[in-house]
């Protein structure tokens, strides 16, 4: 199929409030091709969950147009919820029904018949890691359960476009990479995905796109190359022994930027072996000895600070 | 790496409409399995009635049966057979708390968006609640009722009545139902939910159910005359004794088709706007 599967365009919301309206959603614009993965990046309130409730019909946008799957969100809600499957930030189960009956319950609402629903149920209880606890009363189940079975529960019927709300928030490695399989398993299938994340490494991993939103705005879109290529960071660190040996070192290398308390010197470097080597040779030739080096190649972290303008809090990097 | 070999979703061009029966069943078997699950709280809603029914009887009955207009004869066995419809009553009314309380559940944890986003009618989901709450408030009466007898009360209905008894509790049971999913959906928290539907319960309390409200002070006895609950007890008090009034029947399935009109709207509003957090 050639059409894409997310179409958005000029998408406003905002939100009445004591002290006048909040512009969450200021005319974002937004394309995901059919089968792609696109993450939707930002610092917290930049109106990703905003974006992904209007695209799965639970609000109403104030202005601008969103198909999905061919379907027009406001006008043809029960298309896109036909096509549609959506796992939020917080664990939507029935906290009083067992991990079987909540799929068995999903799988009913989609109609696939008593027989249907109970063996779907029992695939996906075995893909998501939880059959020992199948029986068990929910409450007694941990966050990162709870989790994987909300997304087990969104998986009953295979969705053609699937939303995830940062779906690997407070999950351990493990579980995230079963989440991960899931997804990538999904769009080998033909499901379309878009997900917001806090983790970039996530968004690097899995997304075909990635779209970074600041303030109700997109401020990019493109492949996770392409944006890197956007901003400048990647560079060399040179630990030296003494201060003399880095002062000669600076003046060796072009560009570089000491640092006397640390004796470091950062040198801008595109990356790959040869500016490494080409670095290391003209320091060998000066007789210049290098204690320690490291690389450091940009990644969304760069991206996304440099893009979005605020530090991004420590605990969301990973 | 295991490849979800899942169907793809059924034809998209289907109306939820078509499936609104079947997944309103679906959803009421939601709810009874909840009962079935956590008895607790259908055990407070049959439990509180009995205590109160007991209450009235061996603790306030010998006094307030010889109030009872009529003479003072009757004593403890009159006001036993004055009060158990006013206990029925109250007990219908108890229900709009279980209820006002799944639906608050359903409502906080984000269980009432999931079922938005998926292509149910709004009607299916709100029946499985609706229809819950009928169908243990009917149970409640039951049990409520059969206490009453195994201490001493004797209904003089006739089969014709006892039908009639059954419908009316039903439509009353429906009616408390529809306010009760209003009630879980207003609130903000399951803690409100639970609160909200005391002022159903009290209505019972402020009518005729446990003294007559000619003995009332006059605004009270006012509101006393006016409140769904009087003829609901009225009609309830006269099919048990087997001399129904047809002034109290109308009366009664009025206010349950009021009641039942305002929940139904109060909650269709509610349900789009107020399933996101």
């Amino acid at each position: 199929m050639s059409a894409p599967a997310i179409e958005v365009r000029g998408l406003r919301k905002s939100y009445r409030g004591r002290s006048g309206d909040t512009v969450v959603l200021d005319g974002v614009d937004l394309t995901v091709p059919a089968g792609h993965v696109a993450a939707l990046l930002g610092p917290n309130g930049a109106g990703k969950t905003t974006t992904v409730h209007i695209l799965s019909t639970l609000l109403r946008p104030d202005g601008g147009t969103a198909v999905v799957d061919g379907h027009d969100v406001v006008r043809d809600p029960d298309g896109v919820r036909a096509a549609i499957g959506l796992t939020g930030q917080f664990s939507a189960v029935d906290g009083l029904l067992t991990g079987e009956e909540n799929l068995v319950l999903m799988g009913r609402l989609r109609h696939l018949g008593t027989a249907r629903a109970r063996a779907r149920a029992a695939e996906l209880l075995e893909q998501l890691d939880l059959v020992g606890s199948t029986r068990t009363p929910l409450a007694t189940w941990s966050g990162g359960m709870r989790r994987r079975l909300d997304l087990a529960m969104t998986l009953v019927t295979r969705p053609r476009v699937l939303f995830l709300d940062e779906p690997t928030t407070g999950l351990d490695p493990r579980s995230r990479r079963t989440i991960w399989d899931l997804v990538r398993g999904l769009v080998a299938g033909g499901t379309t995905v878009l997900l917001t994340t806090q983790y970039l490494a996530e968004a690097d991993e899995l997304a075909d796109q990635v779209v970074v939103l600041d303030g109700g705005r997109v401020v990019a879109d493109g492949t996770p190359e392409e944006l890197k290529r956007l901003v400048p960071g990647g560079h060399l660190r040179l630990r030296f022994a003494d201060g003399a040996v880095l002062a000669a070192a600076a003046a060796q290398l072009r560009g570089s930027t000491p640092d006397t308390d640390a004796l470091t010197l950062t040198v801008p470097s595109a990356g790959g072996v040869r500016p490494l080597r080409a670095v290391l040779d003209r320091l060998d030739a000066a007789g210049l000895e290098v204690d320690d080096l490291s690389t450091h190649s940009p990644d969304l972290d760069d991206v996304f600070l440099a893009l979005t303008g605020r530090p991004q809090p420590q605990e969301d990097r990973s | 790496m295991t490849t979800s070999l899942a169907p793809h979703l059924p034809a998209a061009r289907r109306s939820p409409g078509s499936y609104a029966l079947v997944d309103a069943v679906t959803m009421l078997r939601r709810t009874l399995l909840h009962v079935v699950r956590y008895p607790g709280l259908s055990v407070f809603t049959i439990g509180a009635p009995v205590v109160v029914l007991l209450l009235s009887v061996f603790v306030f009955g010998g006094t307030l049966g010889a109030g009872l207009p009529g003479g003072s004869a009757g004593g403890r066995g009159a006001y036993l057979a004055y009060v158990v419809p006013g206990i029925l009553a109250l007990t219908i009314a108890g229900t709009a708390g279980g209820t006002a309380i799944t639906v608050a559940m359903d409502m906080t944890e984000g269980v009432t968006a999931r079922f938005r986003t998926m292509a149910i009618s709004r009607g299916a989901v709100l029946a499985g609640h609706v229809l819950g709450g009928t169908v243990q408030a009917l149970l409640a009466v039951v049990l409520v009722l059969g206490v009453g007898v195994l201490v001493g009360y004797r209904p003089e209905a006739g089969p014709g009545h006892w039908v009639a008894l059954v419908g009316v509790v039903l439509l009353v049971a429906l009616a408390v139902s529809w306010v009760g999913v209003g009630m879980g959906m207003q609130a903000r928290s399951v803690e409100t939910a639970s609160n909200l539907p005391l002022l159903l319960t009290f209505l019972p309390l402020l009518g005729s159910g446990f003294v007559p409200t000619a003995s009332l002070p006059a605004g009270m006895r006012w509101f006393a005359e006016h409140q769904p609950f009087t003829p609901v007890t009225e009609t309830v008090r006269g099919l048990l004794l087997g001399s129904p009034a047809a002034p109290d029947l109308l009366l009664a399935l009025a206010w349950c088709v009021v009641l039942t009109a305002l929940g139904l709207v109060w909650s269709l509003r509610l349900y789009e706007r107020r399933s996101l957090r």
